[in-house]
């Protein structure tokens, strides 16, 4: 599903990660400087490799030797920010529907209604962004990314600025996510409890560098 | 005192003819300049936001002569607007609102581009991700996010321009009808004896009309900063 051989040169960092997996979710572990959102920002497209490519089903994003970098809006790859990142000037529908308006699809009110109760948020839809509570707000950032049907969908650190009560609301509705939608995931995330209880295969990331991969029980207790 | 004749009249209706024709005119220039400023970086950016800013630092009548010798009939571009396309500038009210336009200029690109300066840049590459090619992005995101400044911009730019005297009386000079706006009026009345009420009345509305567009930049700034934030 996922291939990533790719380095890249970042200030003192040097950034080298080669994995492949077929595994619906793919969690990329470590502390923090250790490149992971680096990692997952050139999944997107929002970086570029130095060297590398990067392939998403059979389709190359990113190859070096051939110059080829297809930008962000033309790679359908869906990404929840850590900081959620909703328009403010838009209010909850809005911000929704506003990945299927880019890509030009037709409204799916079934896909639709599935990922309001999915992520319980039908109730927000006239809210504006500033009126969410922390949690509501990456539960419609989730939700504004499944909605552009993305094939692959990038998840950085979605819980990070949530506190402990918030992480165990959300957590949930990632489960259900990852059993109910048919969309292959890549968590990042410094959290061994979160990595273990969401992803079916680990990419252990240190000082830019792959350490180990494997199960979940690589993951440290 | 408010027995306002024909001749004034015509000269508060030139004015904001003027003013809104320049504003109208300089605001897609000056978004575009706004963002050029705040987002890229090219050769020559130094040169383009001093050129931008000379209006405010040189001497009215200077920019004022300036715009006679390349805008009028004479001038090269002048000459080459008058013989492609028809515009003629000199001695009319078209004129008056290219000087008004220059002048004011500064004032309208200064707010736009603090306001684009502002953006989140990471919304921007979050519509991205959701499918927004960049141009998408510009009119979906940049543009209404950085609206509380170009509505500032514009309001100060026609203040500005409402209030233009140095510049547009030198390129076009103050006849009446065509280019005596409200403070080419003045000024007139001024030299005149027995035009000091006259003059007067013509104040009291240049002083209202230019606080009205502040109280209004004021009102639109705060209701845009709501939605900017989320509210």
């Amino acid at each position: 599903m996922l291939n990533v051989d790719v380095t890249k040169q970042l200030g003192e960092l040097t950034l080298e990660a080669t994995f492949q997996s077929d595994s619906p979710v793919i969690g990329l572990f470590g502390p923090s400087g250790a490149g992971k959102s680096s990692i997952i920002n050139m999944i997107a497209g929002l970086l570029k490799p130095d060297h590398g490519t990067i392939v998403v089903g059979r389709e190359a994003m990113d190859d070096t030797t051939r110059k080829l970098h297809v930008p962000p809006y033309r790679r359908r790859i869906g990404y929840v920010f850590q900081d959620a990142r909703l328009f403010p000037h838009r209010n909850v529908a809005q911000n929704l529907d506003y990945g299927r308006r880019m890509n030009k699809l037709p409204p799916d009110a079934t896909h639709l209604q599935r990922i309001l109760d999915l992520l319980d948020i039908g109730q927000l839809q006239t809210r504006r962004p500033g009126q969410l509570s922390g949690g509501e707000r990456q539960r419609v950032a989730l939700g504004r990314a499944l909605l552009s049907k993305p094939r692959l969908l990038l998840l950085d650190e979605p819980l990070g600025s949530l506190d402990q009560d918030r992480k165990a609301e959300i957590l949930p509705y990632l489960e259900r996510l990852r059993d109910e939608e048919n969309i292959p995931m890549v968590y990042v995330s410094h959290d061994p409890d979160e990595t273990r209880r969401l992803a079916g295969h680990v990419v252990m990331l240190k000082h830019g560098r792959i350490v180990a991969q494997g199960g979940p029980e690589i993951l440290p207790a | 005192m408010f027995d306002i004749t024909p001749e004034e009249w015509t000269a508060i209706e030139l004015s904001l003819r003027v003013a809104v024709v320049a504003t109208l005119v300089s605001t897609p220039i000056g978004i575009a300049v706004a963002w050029l400023l705040a987002r890229r970086d090219f050769w020559g950016k130094a040169l383009l936001d001093a050129l931008i800013h000379l209006p405010l630092v040189l001497p009215p009548v200077v920019t004022g002569y300036l715009l006679l010798l390349s805008f009028g009939r004479r001038g090269p571009a002048g000459a080459f607007l008058d013989h492609y396309f028809g515009i003629v500038f000199s001695f009319r009210w078209t004129g008056a609102a290219l000087a008004c336009g220059v002048m004011s200029f500064p004032l309208l690109v200064r707010p736009m581009r603090l306001s684009i300066e502002a953006i989140d840049r990471r919304l921007e590459q979050a519509a991205g991700t959701l499918g927004a090619a960049p141009w998408q992005v510009f009119l979906t995101v940049t543009l209404p996010l950085a609206l509380p400044g170009i509505v500032a911009g514009m309001i100060m730019g026609f203040a500005k321009a409402l209030g233009e005297f140095g510049a547009t009386i030198t390129f076009v000079s103050n006849i009446p009808g065509e280019t005596q706006t409200i403070s080419s009026a003045i000024y007139s009345l001024i030299q005149t004896p027995d035009g000091d009420m006259p003059a007067l009345r013509l104040v009291v509305i240049s002083a209202v009309m230019a606080i009205g567009a502040l109280v209004a930049s004021e009102f639109f700034a705060r209701r845009a900063l709501r939605r900017v934030h989320g509210l």
